[in-house]
């Protein structure tokens, strides 16, 4: 099959679904479903049927359009504006905006953005292939199989494409080390996990454009020598397991997945494996083991999995929004890709931005913008006349960064210099309602929960680690604790096994090095200045207690 | 090639789903997780007899696949209650206060994190991020997520799913 046939066959699809002279596109994402987006689409194919103009306006369910705080989300065509807050009622003014000339948009919130991970998002219906195909899909696919895998692997590698699911290797390195291990069986697995909490990317990417992520895949699958792959996603998102498999037959369907791709010799199957609720199953060697139907313990590296992964085998593994990048650098070529972003972050990173601020939502910004712009310009700065206080990168693996480093760039190294992570792209913005030793204390109490238990240090030390922030969120921590804090974190970061353990420490490294003061007013001053943690004094003995 | 007979458990048809779920995997152990979620997608809970009838049928150590069912959060060992309520504890949402609602509901219903109401009508769960944080605070009751919930409007669903006979 040639490219033209494959677009041929998704323009019949596309015929057989009488489509209007205009589209309105309604996400049909989690976040505005659970806020009764389908509601709206009903009311609106309801209202188009009794108007009776379904060759003018049709209705088109699409994946995330980012503000998940202002839904549900309309938006009419391509890249106009985007109605939020859309109720039932709002029917006939939409199709009327549909039909007449569709405003563009002038909300920073999206106009500061730049969109190539998610740039069908919102604008195919993820539920059919042609829609994808008709939008440049699988032509990368399609004319990767006309290169060498050596010539694939060099254009990521130009590209300086790094890996998106949180330690940001560089995915042409990665995918050089598996092509380099010979004539043999490999795998290509995607990280669906998304284990970081506040973190929803990869799951809109799955919900909004799967095929993107399957030919992603299929492309890397090609360049190191796989054929056959798998998809390990969270149990906990339904919606997106539901559109992969679909996506999975469709593309067997139209023989853009299965044997002979293209008519080639290159042949690839992906399947699913759904995971179960283990925040260190994200790990790639432990996802391994979870996917070989074990419990999901890490285990020493080197090896690699890039030499000894799945079974045993040379296996490839990306995260999802890594393979999300693939398509369009083969499409409009590496280079054009590395002129995008900074000196060592190239491209684009796509975030959720959460807590407290005004546009809660899905966002995919140029690396290297600074944190300010995201959170003032794009994000809308915080709610209620609050003050800012920090934002947290990377989840249980990063940190909080205060107010005086906001006009630093977002890559990974200011990031990283700075006590956090770039990680998978959570960001959470706290006001000055949020009490540090708190959230330092949330997260370990997270890290001892989905600590495997393998290795002492992180077994152990995120225990101890909890038991003392507990102490102090109840004011009856010790200066010494502060002290003993510091040890601790040095040695769990220093001696754990896997990457759990070893960043574990960096919630409350990071919020002892910005707001030590805050700990300070705990332990000395038996006082919350957020007044989040509750002491009372002991009439008689003056100690301080909680208060349950 | 060895053909191998099934011993269902009981002549319950629900066995049938799980038998079919190994067939497809060829009986390999590698499928003990994906049994598991048929397990409980189908009985709701993981219970001695389904383990071991898993354990049997994939050739795989009983002891093994209770370390499977209790390593991942997702698999419950008991039943649940005719109602669940899942309050997300993922960064979003704690900081936007479900652990206040959380704290709520086990005062107002004597509840305790993963325990059932005497009435066995109500179950309290917890879910580390359920990746609506764009809508936080959220819950998930009956299997539906709810965005941008208050603790009072949380308590009066959950009291009407109490009182449900
Ligand atoms: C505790 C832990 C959890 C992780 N969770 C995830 C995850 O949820 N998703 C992900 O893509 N990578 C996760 N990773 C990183 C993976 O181990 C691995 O580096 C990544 O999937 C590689 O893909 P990339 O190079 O495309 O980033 C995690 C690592 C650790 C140590
Ligand atoms: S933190 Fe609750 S949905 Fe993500």
């Amino acid at each position: 099959m040639i490219i033209e046939e494959l677009i041929e066959y998704a323009q019949k699809l596309h015929l057989r679904e009488k489509t209007g002279k205009h589209e309105v596109k309604v996400c049909s994402a989690a976040g505005c479903l659970s806020l009764k987006s389908e509601a709206v689409a009903d009311e609106l194919r309801k209202k188009i049927a009794e108007l009776g103009i379904e060759e003018e306006v049709s209705v088109k369910p699409v994946g995330c359009l980012g503000l998940c705080s202002k839904g549900p989300l309309v938006t009419i065509d391509s890249g106009n504006r985007v109605y939020q807050n859309v109720k039932p009622e709002d029917a006939n003014l939409i199709i009327e905006k549909a039909k007449t000339d569709p405003q563009s948009e002038t909300d920073k919130f999206f106009t500061r953005q730049q969109k190539i991970v998610l740039e069908n998002s919102g604008q195919v219906d993820p539920e059919k292939i042609h829609d994808y195909i008709l939008r440049d899909g699988y032509k990368a696919l399609h004319d990767v199989l006309e290169m060498t895998p050596q010539e694939v692997i060099d254009e990521v590698t130009i590209s300086g494409l790094r890996g998106r699911g949180g330690a940001g290797y560089p995915t042409g390195l990665k995918w050089n080390t598996v092509a380099k291990t010979g004539n043999i069986k490999k795998y290509v697995i995607c990280n669906a996990d998304e284990g970081d909490p506040g973190a929803f990317m990869d799951r809109s990417l799955l919900e909004g454009d799967p095929h993107r992520v399957l030919e992603g895949m299929a492309i890397a699958a090609y360049a190191v020598g796989a054929d056959e792959g798998y998809v390990y996603c969270r149990a906990e998102y339904p919606l997106a397991i539901k559109r992969l498999k679909n996506a999975v037959k469709q593309a067997e369907r139209a023989g853009v997945l299965g044997k002979n791709i293209f008519g080639t010799t290159f042949s690839f199957t992906v399947d699913l494996r759904i995971g179960a609720g283990a925040f260190v199953c994200g790990e790639e060697t432990a996802l391994i083991a979870s996917i070989e139907g074990k419990r999901g313990q890490p285990r020493p590296r080197p090896p690699y999995p890039a030499e000894v992964g799945l079974w045993g085998s040379p296996t490839l593994i990306n995260n999802v929004e890594t393979y999300g990048n693939i398509a369009p650098i083969l499409r409009n070529g590496g280079e054009w890709y590395a002129a995008i972003g900074t000196e060592k972050s190239k491209g684009t990173k796509v975030f959720a931005l959460a807590g407290k601020i005004v546009n809660t939502g899905l966002i995919e910004i140029p690396m290297g913008i600074s944190l300010r712009e995201v959170i003032y310009d794009i994000g809308g700065g915080i709610p209620d006349g609050k003050k800012f206080k920090a934002v947290q990168t990377g989840g249980p693996s990063g940190g909080c960064i205060p107010e005086q480093f906001l006009d630093k760039p977002v890559d990974y190294e200011s990031l990283s210099e700075l006590g956090s992570i770039m990680g998978s792209g959570g960001m959470i913005i706290m006001d000055e309602t949020s009490c540090m030793v708190d959230v330092a204390k949330y997260f370990l109490d997270f890290t001892k929960d989905e600590s495997c238990g393998k290795c002492v240090p992180c077994r152990v030390g995120t225990v101890q680690l909890y038991n003392i922030l507990d102490r102090i969120t109840k004011g009856t921590g010790t200066m010494e604790d502060l002290d003993e804090l510091d040890d601790l974190c040095d040695l769990v970061k220093n001696t754990s096994l896997c990457g759990l353990g070893q960043a574990a420490p960096n919630p409350v490294l990071s919020t002892i090095q910005y707001f030590r003061d805050e700990y300070i007013a705990h332990i000395v001053d038996k006082k919350c200045p957020a007044g989040v943690c509750k002491f009372h004094t002991h009439a008689e003995t003056g100690k301080s207690e909680v208060i349950i | 090639m060895l053909i191998k007979k099934i011993i269902l458990p009981s002549d319950d048809n629900r066995w049938k789903l799980i038998n079919a779920t190994m067939k497809r995997h060829g009986y390999q152990p590698n499928s003990l997780i994906e049994t598991l979620h048929t397990v409980q997608e189908t009985f709701g809970y993981l219970d001695e007899i389904s383990l071991k009838f898993v354990a049997l049928t994939l050739k795989v150590p009983l002891s093994s696949v209770y370390g499977v069912a209790t390593f991942y959060n997702f698999f419950n060992l008991k039943p649940q209650g005719k109602h669940t309520c899942v309050v997300c504890l993922g960064t979003a949402c704690y900081i936007k206060g479900t652990n206040v609602i959380a704290e709520e509901i086990k005062k107002e219903f004597k509840l305790s994190m993963g325990k059932t109401t005497e009435s066995g009508n109500l179950s309290l769960l917890s879910a580390r991020c359920l990746g609506a944080c764009g809508i936080a605070p959220a819950i998930v009751i009956d299997g539906e997520v709810h965005g941008n919930v208050s603790v009072e409007k949380t308590l009066e669903v959950l009291r009407r799913h109490e009182n449900d006979n």
